[in-house]
């Protein structure tokens, strides 16, 4: 047996629809059998990972300040790859956006006032797009390979933050802990709704950002550019698009966004730096892009649904005894099955019961 | 046995998995498929072979479980990629972050187990020579692998029809189909061979570089070893240079910290990673060389029109 293609006249606007929506039964078709292989109650463990997290108030918080990153760097990400600049650094440029913005209440804690907040945002922005520079220099500049550049980058992210708590901006009143003084209230992000829980503003940026991108990419010239050029370069610069000039944008753009979603959740959620601060937001948010087609309305969408996947796997690592690990195993299924769902909108398959594949004379 | 004997052989040790998974790598692009899961497909081999060396006790088969697990995970990505066409940047991604997940829960009743390390190869008689026999003779059989292999992917490559082949299909697989050849199976057997290679890679790293599973203990080799290969311009001999001068960067880093010198123990983990970047900066800098080397169809699908 082996499977043909056969391209479709145009793109199928019903699996278009349904493709995330396969992929997503599918995992959960591998969930069942995974939980069954384990051992537990698969109904049971399903109803745990994806339903019990959404029934209580507390929980929902949780779900909002979980998806809140993963939705502002996907949003950024989508642009990014729309127009074929592969940055998956997001997770270095997260942490940059963290450090930057908390440059201010680390070092100088006793200046406060209401232009606080706004000027760490607006330094986290920075401290991401400036990571995102990098592999944005080096790929017009250079012609290296983005990939790799903003991959080594997360490696080098990660270890300047760890020396950065441990060592110059340690809290000199921590008991030698790893991590930089609690921020003062100022200096902390509220929450969006204080008296039922504790999401903070950062899930608002992100909604805000991904409409504003979804704006921009239907309804403007540079979303009309990202597009001709994501397709076809050699299009774009009959055009007269500037390629590299799309480089230096897509990339800005989605590292002062995933500069924001670090300095949200370090403000936010952690109140100080650690040496760790992201649970893999930058490459789930990867997952987080594709899932939503891409599109920055239905990154929403899958952004709530991969934070759900983290709530799942702590809730089903308490009840069920399951390891927390399997979050990772659910994330990295449902990027396979949304990739090879996709193929459905330009092809259709087929079985060929006879033959094995290769060139016909 | 000397300072310098020793270094040249934790030199040896931490660059054979980033050679191995480089030259299994370099055959697969050479066929025209970008696969950026080395780091999942690598991982999964470590995880495997530590836990079949546990159950058999013998770390030979856990090297083969090492394998198989690569073969397993490259077989996924070929599926995807080349049967259902799926984007190849996009699906090397999503085989690394699948790795790094599952290797976590299948290594978890292995996290802090006392590993079993792959012995040398050759009696002690001829390990005992200084130098020559500490050094070179004294190694496992997954080094001697690796270096046959670089002889081994050279000669296919250049002096056979097979490699002929190979090569066209990666670098024009609209005329190589025109010509008969069967690009998807041929591509198969290129990313089943990258993926092999990942899993040994990965194997040794359990079995000998540590002998024992951590996770993420790859921690980024996948990603320098597909730096590598644009680093030696898809020539397998290259890579011999390549693989060694990384593996004595990262190695050279670990005996600064242990020598006590003045930069933050941070500064010089991150010196491969910076070294990666700078390496590729000097190689890609000069654009037609790097046209020219490249395979053309690299990261293109192929859709047998009938």
């Amino acid at each position: 047996m082996w499977l043909e293609l056969e391209k479709r006249p145009e793109a199928s606007r019903l699996f278009t629809f349904l493709s995330p929506v396969i992929a997503l039964l599918l995992t959960l078709v591998c969930g069942f059998v995974l939980f069954a292989a384990l051992g537990k109650d698969p109904w049971q463990a399903l109803y745990l990972f994806f339903i019990d997290p959404l029934r209580e108030e507390w929980s929902l918080h949780e779900l909002a300040i979980k998806a809140g990153p993963l939705i502002l760097i996907g949003a950024g990400l989508s642009v990014c790859y729309r127009a074929g600049n592969w940055n998956i650094g997001a997770e270095g440029q997260f942490i940059f956006g963290g450090i930057f913005g908390s440059a201010m209440p680390v070092l100088f804690h006793a200046w406060t006032g209401p232009w606080l907040l706004p000027l760490m945002m607006l330094m986290g922005m920075i401290g991401g797009a400036l990571y995102a520079s990098i592999p944005a220099l080096l790929k017009t500049k250079f012609n290296t390979n983005e990939i790799l550049t903003s991959l080594m980058l997360v490696y080098v992210a990660q270890l300047f933050l760890d020396w950065l708590v441990r060592g110059p901006w340690r809290n000199p009143e921590g008991n030698n802990f790893p991590e930089t003084r609690m921020f003062d209230p100022p200096a902390v992000l509220p929450a969006i709704w204080e008296s039922s829980g504790r999401a903070h503003w950062g899930f608002v940026f992100a909604i805000v950002a991904a409409i504003l991108l979804w704006f921009m990419m239907e309804f403007t010239l540079r979303g009309y550019q990202v597009k001709v050029l994501g397709q076809s370069s050699r299009a774009g610069r009959f055009a007269g698009f500037s390629a590299s000039g799309m480089v230096w944008f897509s990339f800005l753009l989605s590292g002062a966004m995933a500069g924001l979603a670090g300095i949200s959740e370090v403000s936010g959620a952690i109140g100080q730096l650690r040496p760790s601060i992201s649970p893999g937001y930058g490459f789930t948010a990867i997952i987080v892009a594709f899932l939503g087609r891409l599109s920055p309305i239905g990154i929403i969408v899958s952004g709530l649904i991969l934070a759900l996947t983290y709530l799942g796997g702590e809730a089903a690592q308490l009840s069920l005894g399951v390891s927390e690990k399997v979050t990772r195993l659910f994330q990295g299924l449902l990027l396979f099955f949304v990739l090879s769902c996709d193929t459905l909108i330009l092809y259709k398959i087929r079985f060929n019961w006879t033959r094995l594949g290769g060139a016909r004379p | 046995m000397t300072v310098f004997e020793s270094i040249l052989i934790t030199i040896i040790t931490a660059s054979t998995p980033l050679l191995l998974a480089s030259i299994g790598e370099l055959v697969t692009e050479r066929a025209g498929v970008l696969n950026l899961g080395v780091e999942g497909m690598m991982v999964m081999g470590a995880v495997v072979a530590f836990a079949v060396t546990q159950m058999s006790g013998s770390p030979y088969i856990g090297a083969l479980g090492g394998i198989g697990a690569g073969v397993l995970m490259s077989l996924l990505f070929g599926f995807l990629t080349l049967t259902l066409v799926a984007n190849q940047v996009a699906t090397g991604l999503a085989l690394t972050i699948l790795g790094l997940g599952l290797s976590g829960m299948v290594g978890e009743p292995f996290v802090g187990v006392q590993g079993i390390k792959l012995p040398a190869l050759l009696p002690p008689w001829l390990s005992d020579i200084p130098y020559v026999g500490r050094v070179i003779l004294g190694q496992d059989l997954i080094f001697y692998i690796s270096i046959a292999l670089v002889f081994g992917v050279s000669w296919f490559l250049f002096r056979t029809r097979s490699g002929l082949v190979l090569r066209s299909v990666g670098d024009n697989h609209a005329s190589a189909h025109a010509l008969g050849l069967n690009v998807i199976g041929i591509r198969y057997l290129a990313v089943m061979f990258g993926g092999a290679c990942a899993g040994l890679a990965g194997a040794h790293l359990s079995l000998v570089y540590t002998p024992q599973w951590v996770e993420n203990m790859t921690a980024g080799r996948g990603w320098i070893a597909l730096a590598l290969v644009v680093f030696a311009s898809w020539r397998p001999w290259r890579l011999l240079i390549g693989g060694y001068l990384f593996g004595a960067v990262s190695i050279g880093q670990l005996h600064a910290q242990a020598f006590g010198i003045a930069a933050p123990a941070q500064f010089l983990s991150a010196l491969p990673y910076v070294a990666t970047v700078l390496v590729l900066i000097v190689i890609s800098r000069n654009r037609r060389l790097t046209l020219i080397n490249t395979p053309a169809s690299l990261g293109k699908s192929f859709v047998p029109d009938r």
